[in-house]
């Protein structure tokens, strides 16, 4: 085999958590593991991935891929596969990443399985399991074109360190200014001090039952006592007490953090699909019949106001 | 100007997904426009009231039965339809060339899709098509202005908001938060039987991805559920928080 390329997503340096999580999972399949990292000087940057075992790390760096650019992007890494032919390559399954994988599989007529919870390499060959109907169900799928392409959800792979020498590639660039066709004009940062829902290791969402913005407020503490991201249900988005890009379910983000609590969370199917994979679940909700609590390893059956106030004092302790 | 809208028809999202003979069962469920692609439709609507276009085509890939999601985006106030006629086992490549091929025969100045299907949930297709036709795209648009053969969009990325521009003709797909699919209303289902609704074949092409096999996700088991005073519940989630979890304060 030639080897799995991992590409790196990043901003301004900073790291996703999914790049190590794919790193890991890549060194764990065996082959040889390398960082694919693009933007103006990210060659300091190298050691970073060594650390969860990249044995080399292409750094494609210039004005041209300061920022991503679809075409920019899509050309250099088409070009970087057809000279050095990896088995594989992983793209982490956030916004960008899906773009960038799309565009490339269908320039290379390639197949791609997007939102991959499970992986499977051999030459020439990936077997990826993917959550379809956001997550209600499960389809193994097999992936023989050149490349070997996927997209990894966040959250599901362990990060592992293990040595890797990080050498480092500069490959030649092959992309033109005449290959970018998004002129981006600006891009404005989420205002937030919590981390990233599909990124979080703790995520509390409030739903229906916070019945306003006092509700969600009380969720936000909590999360902030926990370094936790904030999510809702849809009752809360629609309500306008959150923003869209906070919503959890199967029109909004698929969350898989370490611990959700679901605050006035009812438990709507949509809703369910987008977090029953977590791996510890707690739920709060006045309605003890709640289909929240089927899925839920901590239920409580009482009322939010009363419980988290309660409940962010005895966390203190 | 021409917009063309790609609409899929999925399964309800309130559906419940079971298996039958390996397979996803598909008896009873109530079929609808993938939610992203209504607002697709939606958006394309309001492109043409405010005059920026003058013609809405809708398009589908799929079998007969998605004449339905074709008809409900026309009674939403789409022009007219075109069914192209494909198994729906096709997968995201063999979908992608399909409606490229109907869409060149249109050559609309934007076409728009959803940004992701709620059922396979693969967020491909409009970039393929959009390589296929050899245009620019925008992907997950939250607002769009056109003007001088120009789009400019707000689109949801990750850890903000981004602006971008691309030239038109342009394949731009849709958020859901882009705005509120309007309901048909009765006077529109009866003029959407009118609007003239064309039928073709798929464009050949092999599908790309195999799928070897369906699974249920492992059943999550219910845990503790406690009934007490809310103090009392509130300690007991602290300790479990704390003792299970391991959350660190």
């Amino acid at each position: 085999m030639a080897g799995t390329w991992v590409i790196v997503e990043q901003r301004d340096g900073n790291i996703r958590k999914v790049t190590y999580e794919m790193l890991s999972e890549a060194k764990k399949l065996g082959d040889e593991v390398s960082a694919v990292v693009f933007g103006k000087s990210v060659e300091g940057l190298a050691s970073e991935f060594a650390k969860y075992g990249a044995d080399k790390v292409y750094a494609v760096e210039g004005d041209l891929f300061a920022e991503y650019n679809t075409g920019a992007y899509v050309a250099q890494l088409a070009a970087m596969i057809a000279e050095y032919s990896p088995n594989a390559v992983l793209f982490a399954h956030t916004f960008n990443g899906r773009d960038f994988a799309s565009r490339l599989a269908q320039k290379l007529e390639a197949g791609l399985a997007t939102d991959a919870i499970a992986v499977e390499l051999s030459a020439g060959k990936g077997v990826f399991t993917r959550a379809i109907y956001a997550g209600k169900a499960l389809a193994k799928v097999e992936v023989a074109t050149n490349p070997v392409m996927a997209t990894i959800r966040a959250g599901v792979m362990e990060v592992v360190e293990s040595a890797g020498a990080g050498a480092v590639v500069k490959p030649a660039v092959a992309a033109t200014a005449t290959d970018v066709y998004q002129n981006i004009k600006s891009f404005v940062p989420t205002v937030s001090a919590r981390p990233d829902l599909t990124e979080a290791e703790t995520v509390i969402s409030g739903g229906r039952g916070c019945k306003g913005p006092d509700g969600i407020k009380l969720v936000e503490d909590l999360a902030d006592l926990l370094g936790a991201a904030v999510g809702g249900s849809r009752a809360s988005i629609d309500s306008g007490w959150l923003g869209h890009e906070l919503q959890v379910g199967q029109t909004g983000k698929v969350v898989c953090p370490n611990l959700y609590i679901a605050a006035g969370i009812s438990g709507a199917i949509q809703h369910l699909a987008g977090m029953s994979s977590s791996k510890f679940i707690a739920a709060i909700n006045t309605d003890p019949e709640a289909p929240i609590f089927n899925v839920s390893d901590f239920g409580v059956v009482a009322d939010l106001f009363k419980v988290i106030p309660t409940l962010v004092t005895e966390l203190k302790k | 100007m021409k917009v063309l809208v790609c609409v899929k028809q999925t399964f309800d999202t309130e559906a419940k997904i079971e298996l039958k003979d390996g397979k996803i069962a598909d008896a009873g469920i109530n079929l609808i426009i993938n939610p992203y692609d209504e607002v697709a439709v939606e958006g394309g609507i309001q492109l043409k009231e405010k005059k920026v276009v003058d013609e809405v085509v809708v398009l589908s890939a799929g079998s007969d039965k998605a004449m339905d999601a074709i008809r409900t985006a026309l009674a939403m106030g789409a022009d007219r339809g075109i069914l192209v006629k494909q198994d729906t086992s096709a997968d995201e490549y063999a979908r992608a060339v399909a409606l490229a091929a109907a869409i060149k025969e249109e050559n609309p100045d934007i076409i728009l899709a959803g940004h992701v299907a709620a059922d396979d949930g693969s967020s491909q297709v409009p970039t393929r098509i959009a390589e296929i036709l050899g245009l620019p795209h925008i992907n997950v648009i939250t607002e769009i202005e056109v003007a001088g053969g120009k789009a400019t969009c707000t689109c949801e990325a990750d850890g903000g908001t981004l602006v971008a521009e691309v030239a038109l003709p342009a394949v731009i797909s849709s958020q859901v938060s882009w705005n509120e699919p309007r309901y048909p209303s009765m006077k529109g289902i009866m003029q959407a039987k009118k609007k003239p609704v064309t039928t073709a074949d798929a464009a050949a092409a092999d599908n790309k991805v195999t799928i070897i096999e369906y699974a249920m996700p492992p059943a999550k088991q219910a845990g503790i559920k406690m009934e007490d005073e809310p103090e009392v519940c509130a300690t007991k989630l602290a300790e479990w928080m704390k003792n299970t979890v391991k959350v660190e304060v």
